[in-house]
């Protein structure tokens, strides 16, 4: 499984659904997820706004990587899941019949907690998406495998073995290359799901220090367990707890002064 | 890559300088308008200390939020150094205030005809506020405990004023009140080199990690 699922071209509709800058760019309205009978998520309404990060945080099993997940329905490859509401990315709702999966995930891209890099060349990971997408010619190709290199804050460390095996990278820059291969089409969104929790904290700083870099150019939201973590990279932070979503607001408030009782038990370490 | 951590350690850096700018000023000012009896350089300074208030409000807000993304070793102690400098240079503005409150006043009226070692002790005190951030800026933990030896020798000078000035309140009683106002402006001055002597004692723990405070360092002449 790829980080970004990608494929086809941009369909007319989504294309021109663009939200403004300062407008949210995803609106979760009213979402509720089941799996079989269990209610995962109940009655979740947020909205990120555009080209910032958003940080998910609460303990186990509280609902984060679920709500992750159905921001580029990852949650359809789940037997036996259910979801009610609506989730709007641009202002079109993404669970709509008549919605292409693939070019969704093509727009909402997607990094896992543990590094998936295809067992390729370094080169050959970035290149496979942009080939899908048609770009062909080898200088196009150099071109844009450079650029998302040098904006994974990878491309000095591997210019000089671009054509060895991927898997001979260390797992910090192992995860710097799937984010290279998430942003090479363009995706408006990434989604990432604990990117650093398997990194040692060099290879976090750097992947948060990128993270920060990411959000002039893309939306990001971010599930992640270290509290010191999101409060480094996030501007706006949720906070969920049994499938319920307790708290949202600015990062700083969250951390500071948050207005929910479970909140500031949870960041203070109390529980969770 | 930019390394966002390290930016916003130095623009909390950046933001103290700026305070310690203006904070160093308002005491030159202060001095400067009580020893020449410059009504309207007083007034300024007051205006002045709004704008160091301010500048320990944001170094406090910005210090909370690098506290909340778990700085480490020097990156902690200069966060939380920084909070205690930035009180220690508003309450150096306030004292700054105090100062230029009786210039203000002791402009209005006949100079006292006493000789007094303030210009002497201003110089002193000025000089450990200085000697103190040049010491946080150079990240130099001898200069800083240089400057702590130092308090000492202002004590002095003020027990010297305190007592002159009480000596000529005895035989002129007509001058109290102007006399009051120049002892209240060297308890100032005093109370300035102990705020420096704060500042260093925190420069010594930021560039070693070792709390001097309350160990005998100044009373036994630096040999704690």
């Amino acid at each position: 499984m790829a980080e970004i699922l990608t494929p086809k071209l941009t369909p007319p509709e989504a294309s021109t659904a663009t939200a403004s800058i300062g407008a949210p760019l995803i609106e979760i309205e009213d979402v509720s997820l089941y799996y079989g009978a269990s209610k995962a998520l109940k009655n979740i309404s947020l909205k990120l706004d555009e080209k910032v990060v958003t940080a998910f945080i609460g303990p186990s099993g509280c609902g984060k990587s679920t709500l992750l997940r159905c921001l580029n329905r990852m949650n359809d490859l789940i037997d036996n899941v259910r979801i009610d509401g609506a989730i709007k990315i641009g202002g079109h709702n993404i669970y709509d019949g008549n919605v292409d999966v693939i070019e969704l995930r093509k727009r909402v891209g997607m990094v896992f907690q543990k590094s998936n890099p295809f067992p390729k060349s370094v080169y050959e990971n970035v290149a496979y998406g942009l080939r899908l997408h048609g770009v062909k010619a080898k200088s196009d190709l150099d071109a844009r495998i450079e650029e998302c290199l040098r904006a994974s804050a990878l491309w000095d460390e591997v210019k000089d073995r671009l054509h060895s095996s991927a898997l001979g990278l260390s797992g910090g820059q192992q995860q710097r290359l799937c984010i290279a291969r998430a942003i090479a089409i363009k995706p408006e969104v990434i989604l990432m799901d604990e990117p650093a929790s398997a990194l040692d904290p060099i290879a976090t700083a750097r992947i948060e220090d990128l993270i920060l870099d990411l959000k002039k150019e893309f939306t990001i939201v971010i599930v992640t367990h270290n509290m010191q973590q999101a409060a480094r990279i996030s501007d706006q932070t949720a906070f969920f707890y049994i499938g319920e979503l307790v708290e949202f607001g600015a990062t700083g408030k969250i951390f500071t002064n948050p207005s929910q009782k479970r909140t500031e038990d949870y960041v203070s370490g109390r529980f969770g | 890559m930019e390394n966002h951590f390290e930016t916003g350690i130095a623009n909390l850096r950046q933001k103290l300088l700026v305070m310690a700018s203006h904070t160093e000023k308002s005491v030159n000012d202060a001095i400067q308008s009580l020893t020449q009896r410059d009504h309207s350089l007083a007034l300024r300074v007051k205006a002045d200390d709004d704008v160091i208030d301010r500048c320990e409000v944001e170094i406090d807000e910005l210090a909370i939020q690098l506290l909340t993304k778990a700085p480490l070793a020097t990156n902690l102690r200069l966060v939380t150094v920084a909070m205690k400098i930035s009180q220690d240079l508003e309450r150096i503005g306030d004292e700054a205030s105090k100062i230029a409150k009786r210039a203000r006043d002791l402009s209005q009226e006949p100079p006292v005809k006493i000789h007094l070692d303030l210009p002497r002790m201003a110089g002193r005190a000025l000089e450990m506020l200085k000697a103190a951030l040049d010491a946080f800026v150079h990240h130099d933990a001898p200069a800083a405990r240089a400057v702590i030896l130092r308090d000492k020798e202002v004590d002095a000078l003020n027990k010297d004023i305190h007592a002159a000035l009480v000596e000529h309140m005895v035989g002129n009683p007509e001058a109290i009140s102007r006399c009051l106002h120049w002892m209240v402006a060297a308890k100032s001055l005093e109370r300035i080199a102990d705020h420096a002597t704060n500042i260093a004692e925190d420069v010594v723990y930021l560039c070693e990690a070792q709390d001097i405070r309350h160990t005998g360092f100044k009373s036994q002449g630096g040999a704690a």
